[in-house]
């Protein structure tokens, strides 16, 4: 089966939005599941998020960043070109139910996964405050899709070109610390750089609010085969790709997860390096 | 004409120090002439004891007989009469455990080389383009099998023969199973696998890939939708040690290590896009055919030094005897009695020493082999900065967690009758999923006494309507 892309969009200089044919994930996707795609036969299996599905059309969305060869590769097929496979909806939906007043955390391209959950918990009946980070304002995306299920939004940019110049923690702390009715929040949602995620569960700790961060472990299978997404909560060893993806960001080893994404990162960059020569070379 | 007993016709092999550079076939296997000379060794017992031995009683004398006469053809529908895949079980079944064993000439010198020339004749029934025919009287039934290892691929093959339609389920983008993504191809070429899936498909069995049965399809759509089912899920998920240092850069799980390299072909990195990371000296906790497989892999990647870590001795290696020769000879270091306490990292995150207790061997266990103690006090370190755990691996525990009616011992391993069939009517089950981590051929055994029964259930329904 192969996967046509029907719709190619370039959110900014590094993101891009794509939709393709997969009927079998649009039909059964929950907001907060991933699919593993490959684009050919030597390509590595790699997680994306789905950020929206069309199941009349039979398609999917997905939103990813370049930041190696699969990326890359990925974001230079055009609207006709097939990936091989694409197999999910994988990982745990998230949990949808009414839970009051709901702040949701978008850094980078975690913004695209974050994305079904705020439109999930408003269909629910929550009440959302969405804070978007990304380093520069050319870099944030999806902001008017979010708006249109957020009762408020805050954007945070590193360089102060649009918004909080500063991280989305900041904002967060603020929103929670001038809330007059705090204890009406009752869950934070936070998708985005591990980094950011870790920053995000300090803040909202000593507010014993329940915090939730959906992890971006490197993957291979997704199928609680190789052990590759282990992660550790509470102490306790699970596995991002079917105990998760998303875990109480308050018991999550933030440093172990940083730590084992860089893993594979010396032959990450010589992959990247050699396809883009054979790029330029073409 | 036929020369009984004499010396077992050698196996020519790729020479050590050429075969670490690469992942062929370590065994060259033997030519026509050789195989008929091999074959001309039987003495034709009576009693057949390598018949009885192997666990699906193939018609090894017939398929001698055969050989002997250079009538490969005749051996090959011989062959495959009870074994769908003989040129997989000719290359990785324990024979010296079951055929091989009870030969006779034995104790001589080796009993005659039964898998070698099981392999000699599919492969030469590949080259020669020679399937066996058959026709399928198509019925309207449609059987639903979970798994496209060796009791899957076995299941299939004979409940196509018996005309039901059969689709197979398999979670990853490749058909095989262990076969697949496990075993490695230097021990089981890939195109080996790749032609017995081809053939699956040939005889019109319905392959669906990516298809995570309980995750991404529902156990319940299955049941609705298919007359039967078969469990051929395995016991792929991998055990932890569960000991300090275990999220370290450089530990990886068995299945992790193998499926990067078989699967993803990461020992052709920049060809294949995924890749490994292994630094050299490699530990490899334990001293199963998983294990050998793991080190021998790491070799073959480039890593000088490679440790075997194991907490009893190479006597009670449960591995198979040619696979821990071939180790040895390749230059693997067997490091006996220790066990790892803990992993030990610098200062970026990367495993840099073990720690490693020092074992003695005490009272036979449930396994009947001796229990390795720990030595208190007599812990030591090693430098090594990979780590594989090959502990051995248990029932994918989603599947379980999503079939929550289907009844499981406290391993995970689905229970079943005599007929295979679990506590749900018309499910059926087999291989690794019911035994835990065992063969090939007892996978493959599994299959077809499960495609029989499963024949059976739905022609009695059929009968009763
Ligand atoms: C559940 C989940 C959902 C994700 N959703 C999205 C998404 O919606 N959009 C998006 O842009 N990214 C997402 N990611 C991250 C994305 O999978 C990686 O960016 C991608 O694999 C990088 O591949 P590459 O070859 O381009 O880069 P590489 O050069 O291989 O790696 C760059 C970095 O990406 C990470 N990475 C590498 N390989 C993998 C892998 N197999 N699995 C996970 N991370 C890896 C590593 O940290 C690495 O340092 C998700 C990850 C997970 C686990
Ligand atoms: C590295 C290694 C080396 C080995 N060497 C030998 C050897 O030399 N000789 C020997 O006889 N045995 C050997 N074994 C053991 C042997 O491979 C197994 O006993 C055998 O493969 C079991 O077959 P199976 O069909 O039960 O399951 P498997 O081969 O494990 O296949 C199960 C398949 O089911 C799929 N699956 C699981 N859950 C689901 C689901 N929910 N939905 C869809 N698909 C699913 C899996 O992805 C997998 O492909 C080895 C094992 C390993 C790991
Ligand atoms: S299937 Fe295995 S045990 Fe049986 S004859 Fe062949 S090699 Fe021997
Ligand atoms: S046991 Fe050995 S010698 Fe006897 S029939 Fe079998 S293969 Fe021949
Ligand atoms: S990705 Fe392999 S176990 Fe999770």
């Amino acid at each position: 089966m192969s996967h046509q892309i029907v719709n190619k969009k370039q959110l900014s200089a590094d993101t891009y939005q794509i939709e393709i044919k997969a009927a079998h994930v649009a039909e059964k996707f929950s907001a907060g599941q991933f699919v593993i795609i490959r684009i050919h036969e030597k390509s590595e299996r790699i997680p994306l998020t789905v950020s929206s599905v069309a199941p009349i059309k039979g398609t999917i969305t997905l939103v990813f960043q370049v930041v190696g060869k699969t990326t890359m590769e990925l974001s230079s097929l055009e609207e006709g070109d097939s990936l091989i496979n694409c197999v999910g909806p994988l990982g745990n939906p998230s949990e949808i139910r009414k839970f009051g007043k709901v702040i949701c955390v978008g850094g980078g391209t975690g913004i695209a996964c974050i994305y079904p959950i705020v439109k999930a918990l408003t269909e629910a009946g929550n009440e959302i405050i969405s804070i978007l980070g990304a380093r520069t304002e050319k870099m944030l995306i999806l902001e008017e899709e979010i708006k249109e299920f957020s009762q408020e939004i805050y954007v945070s940019t590193d360089d102060g070109s649009k918004g909080h110049h500063g991280f989305v923690t900041d904002v967060l702390k603020e929103v929670i610390t001038k809330n007059q009715h705090q204890e009406d929040i009752n869950r934070v949602i936070v998708i985005g750089p591990p980094q950011m995620m870790r920053a995000a569960a300090e803040v909202t700790r000593p507010y014993k609010i329940k915090t939730i961060a959906s992890l971006n472990t490197i993957m291979v299978d997704g199928t609680g085969m190789c052990g590759c997404c282990r992660t550790y909560v509470n102490g306790e060893m699970k596995l991002a790709c079917i105990d998760g993806p998303e875990f109480d960001a308050h018991k999550v080893d933030f440093d172990a997860v940083i730590s084992r994404l860089s893993m594979f990162r010396e032959k990450e960059i010589m992959a990247y390096e050699d396809f883009k020569k054979r790029i330029k070379s073409k | 004409m036929i020369k009984l007993g004499g010396k077992r016709v050698p196996m020519r092999e790729q020479k050590p120090k050429e075969r670490i550079k690469n992942f062929k076939s370590v065994p060259l296997g033997y030519n026509e002439k050789e195989v008929v000379k091999e074959a001309q060794r039987c003495i034709q017992c009576k009693g057949l004891p390598c018949e009885t031995e192997c666990p699906i009683n193939m018609k090894i004398l017939e398929m001698i007989r055969e050989i002997a006469n250079a009538n490969f053809k005749k051996a090959f529908f011989i062959i495959k009469e009870d074994n769908p895949i003989p040129a997989i079980t000719g290359r990785v079944c324990p024979q010296e455990n079951q055929c091989e064993g009870v030969c006779p000439l034995s104790k001589r010198d080796q009993g005659i080389n039964i898998g070698k020339l099981e392999a000699f004749v599919a492969d030469w029934a590949r080259h020669a383009g020679i399937k066996e025919e058959f026709h399928i009287k198509e019925r309207p039934e449609k059987v639903a099998v979970v798994g496209s290892g060796p009791a899957g691929i076995s299941c299939a093959v004979d409940l196509r023969k018996f005309g039901f339609k059969v689709t197979l389920f398999e979670a990853l983008h490749k058909a095989g199973g262990v076969l697949q993504y496990g075993i490695p191809a230097f021990r089981l070429p890939t195109e080996v696998v790749d032609y017995e899936i081809k053939y699956l498909n040939d005889i019109g069995v319905d392959i669906k890939l990516n298809f995570f049965v309980g995750q991404n399809i529902k156990f319940d759509e299955l049941r609705k939708e298919y007359d039967a089912l078969f469990l051929a899920t395995g016991a792929g998920a991998p055990m932890f040690m569960n000991i300090p240092g275990e999220s370290l850069k450089g530990v990886y799980s068995a299945n992790e290590f193998l499926i990067r390299v078989n699967l993803m072909k990461a020992y052709k990195f920049l060809e294949f896009d995924t890749p490994i990371v292994c630094k050299s000296p490699i530990g490899i906790i334990g001293a199963g055919n998983v294990a050998m497989d793991a080190a021998r892999c790491a070799l073959r990647l480039g890593i000088e030094k490679v440790y075997i870590l194991y907490r009893r001795t190479k006597k009670q290696s449960p591995a198979r005897i040619e696979e821990i020769q071939h180790a040895v000879e390749e230059g693997i270091i067997l490091k006996e009695l220790v066990s790892p306490k803990k992993f030990i990292g610098d200062d970026d995150g990367w495993l840099e020493e073990v720690e490693l207790y020092t074992m003695e061997l005490g009272k036979p266990d449930g396994s009947g082999r001796p229990r390795p103690k720990k030595i208190e006090g007599n812990e030591f370190k090693i430098k090594i900065r990979t780590i594989v755990e090959a502990l051995g691996s248990m029932p994918n525990r989603l599947f379980l967690s999503r079939t929550p009616e289907l009844e499981v011992n406290d391993w995970g391993q689905i229970n079943v009758d005599h007929n295979l069939m679990t506590n749900i009517e018309g499910v059926y089950a087999g291989g690794d999923a019911i035994r835990g981590n065992a063969t090939v051929i007892l996978a493959l055994g599994d299959g077809r006494k499960a495609a029989k029964s499963i024949r059976n259930y739905i022609i009695n329904k059929a009968r009763k309507k």
